[in-house]
């Protein structure tokens, strides 16, 4: 782009400015897309995450049965067993419509983290690296302090002291993935906020806020946005791992990692019962790394 | 060099005090008044007072804090809620139960990647490459204590090969590299704990080797006539120091992230040690554990940093 040309005269250049958010264009989106349409494997996982969505969200109407029925007299059933489809539980609920139900509190689990994380690491990062200084050494420095953590740890940790719970979890979650968010919103921030562009909107009058809004933002987004995409996966993984060491979800609930932890004790009994509401996990964590990956190469984003 | 040893190591401290004041704040996400944690419910007021003086309630937090920094540092971490012993020594016992897990399982990750990895960059783009993608792809996404319980599945309860739980025949704690029946313990929970490492290992050895392997000095090897192994030689020594690199921060990771894996396999360790305490509510041992695997990832970080620098003098640090 070339806005410094000595012939525009100021109003010119702020029109625009307003007019042009920076770098990004329709022909940037419509590469994005043709390389994504060359991508079997990013679109065929986007098609399984679609589909586990929409599965969670139709669970009233698609489940075959009610998760929370008990039954004394059918607990632990094989696959198949009478209109069981996938087995029973230990307390006799049908485990088909328990995993149609759980994946809305672990799809819940998994992307709120990582949204909360987003807004508020997002705009840490973008402050820090826009203004520089004492601001940018306060915030960061802290930041620092809970790469002190390994995630999983420090989930436990703030989950463990603030006691169980979908909300406490989603929290803990939340503050695991404040930091790198930050960190990443953070140096792309500081990159574009030297280059000769922004230099040219300061100097052409433009607020601080405009500045970031058309400038900066558009820049930033992109890099965020992907780090987070692929941030959760982890956070379904961590938050399965929660509700599995009691710490998440609370009984009787249906979710994925809690089902792992209660049906454990039947693993004599019915061992590959017990194995599938993890499979549920992998393939949504994966789908979702792989989703991230893709999307990552099809916008060309380096990290 | 050894200027930017003391800084490093300098920096390192700061570090390890706000890593204490987050432990020392956990107690204040705890619901309720840390007190109630100490005491029986109907305790009376004479004995909420003699508590509240004795535990340094009745101070500003932060002398709370300073007070329990002192003890912290002379190792004392306090006593278990639940079986009244220093939380130190039940945290030390477990320790060495997880470095064994840790340390196996990152070692024969590091082995097994290393290789893939090597041939994965030497092939790009051929079989072994997509395989190895596959798999790195898979050991970051798999749960670990879902995997931990289909391995149980497998080897436990279809075969009966293996132990499903614990560590040894009567419930013991104290690992030997010499038991057999030890071993046998270890072996499905070291298997687990190797799927994240291996993967991200395989992924940084790829791209370091693949990186080596595009620079000049690669064709001037090749021009003088050497060897395609002798090649693959020059590029792995040159790759090696940041596979190590990310080897060490892995091995933190496993010690600090052992908990799911512990509490499927009950294995002894910090992790165990640690889910105990959030089942029972023992806050002082669940501080102390979080504290103590934390200063343990600070410093896996510094060495690795400082070897980092020692084996691989291209990284100047001004």
């Amino acid at each position: 782009m070339t806005m410094t040309s000595a012939t525009l005269d100021l109003a010119q250049l702020k029109a625009m400015h307003d007019d042009q958010p920076a770098m990004i264009s329709r022909g940037y989106w419509r590469t994005v897309g043709a390389r994504l349409s060359r991508d079997p494997v990013t679109l065929c996982f986007a098609t399984v995450i679609a589909a586990i969505v929409l599965i969670a969200l139709l669970a009233p109407w698609i489940a075959p049965k009610d998760p929370f029925k008990t039954s004394m007299a059918y607990r632990l059933k094989p696959m198949g067993f009478r209109d069981f489809l996938l087995g029973s539980d230990e307390l006799g609920r049908d485990i088909l419509s328990r995993l149609i139900w759980g994946g809305r509190t672990s799809l819940l689990m998994g992307l709120v983290p990582v949204a909360v994380a987003l807004l508020i690491g997002g705009t840490l990062g973008v402050v820090a690296g826009y203004v520089g200084g004492g601001v940018n050494m306060l915030i960061m420095r802290l930041m620092d302090l809970f790469y002190a953590f390994p995630s999983i740890l420090l989930a436990v940790a703030i989950s463990g002291a603030m006691g169980g719970g979908m909300v406490n979890g989603m929290i803990a979650l939340s503050m695991v993935f404040i930091p790198p968010i930050c960190r990443v919103a953070e140096s792309a921030t500081t990159q574009v906020r030297g280059l000769d562009f922004v230099e040219a909107a300061r100097a052409s009058g433009g607020s601080t806020g405009s500045i970031i809004a058309h400038h900066v933002l558009g820049n930033v987004l992109g890099p965020v946005f992907i780090y987070a995409s692929g941030l959760v996966s982890v956070s379904i993984l961590i938050a399965s791992g929660l509700s599995f060491l009691g710490l998440g979800v609370e009984p009787p609930t249906p979710d994925w990692g809690l089902m792992l932890s209660t049906l454990r004790q039947a693993i004599y009994v019915n061992p590959w019962v017990c194995a599938l509401p993890g499979l549920a996990i992998f393939i949504t964590s994966l789908s979702f790394n792989l989703v991230s990956d893709g999307l990552r190469q099809a916008m060309d984003i380096r990290m | 060099m050894w200027s930017y040893v003391l800084r490093r190591v300098l920096f390192a401290v700061p570090i390890a005090l706000g890593v204490s004041m987050l432990c020392f704040g956990l107690i204040f996400l705890a619901p309720g008044n840390p007190m109630q944690l100490l005491l029986p419910a109907d305790a009376t007021a004479e004995a909420i007072e003699i508590i509240k003086k004795a535990y340094g309630f009745d101070k500003p937090i932060p002398l709370q804090y300073l007070a329990w920094l002192q003890k912290a540092v002379t190792g004392d971490l306090g006593l278990s809620i639940a079986n009244r012993r220093p939380v130190l020594e039940e945290v030390l016992n477990a320790l060495s139960n997880t470095v064994v897990l840790s340390l196996a399982a990152v070692t024969i990750a590091f082995s097994l990647a290393f290789v893939l990895g090597t041939i994965a960059a030497y092939f790009r783009g051929g079989v072994i490459d997509r395989g190895v993608t596959a798999m790195s792809v898979m050991g970051v996404s798999v749960p670990n204590y879902w995997l931990g319980m289909v391995l149980i599945i497998i080897f436990s309860v279809e075969l009966g090969w293996l132990p499903a739980t614990g560590m040894g025949a009567q419930g013991s704690t104290d690992f030997s590299l010499f038991n057999w029946e030890n071993m046998k313990h270890a072996i499905l929970p070291i298997f687990t704990l190797c799927m994240i490492p291996l993967g991200i290992i395989m992924r940084t050895t790829r791209s370091a080797v693949a990186e080596v392997l595009n620079l000049d000095f690669v064709q001037t090897l090749r021009a003088k006539g050497l060897g395609e192994l002798a090649v693959v030689r020059h590029a792995v020594r040159n790759a090696l120091p940041q596979v190590l690199a990310v080897m060490g921060l892995q091995f933190g990771y496993l010690m600090g992230g052992s908990i799911l894996v512990e509490t499927i396999f009950t294995w002894p360790g910090t992790g165990f040690l640690l889910h105990k305490a959030i089942l029972t509510r023992d806050l002082p041992v669940l501080q102390g554990t979080i504290l103590v695997l934390s200063l343990i990832f600070v410093a896996v970080n510094l060495i690795v940093d400082l070897a980092q620098t020692w084996v691989d003098p291209r990284i100047k640090r001004a």
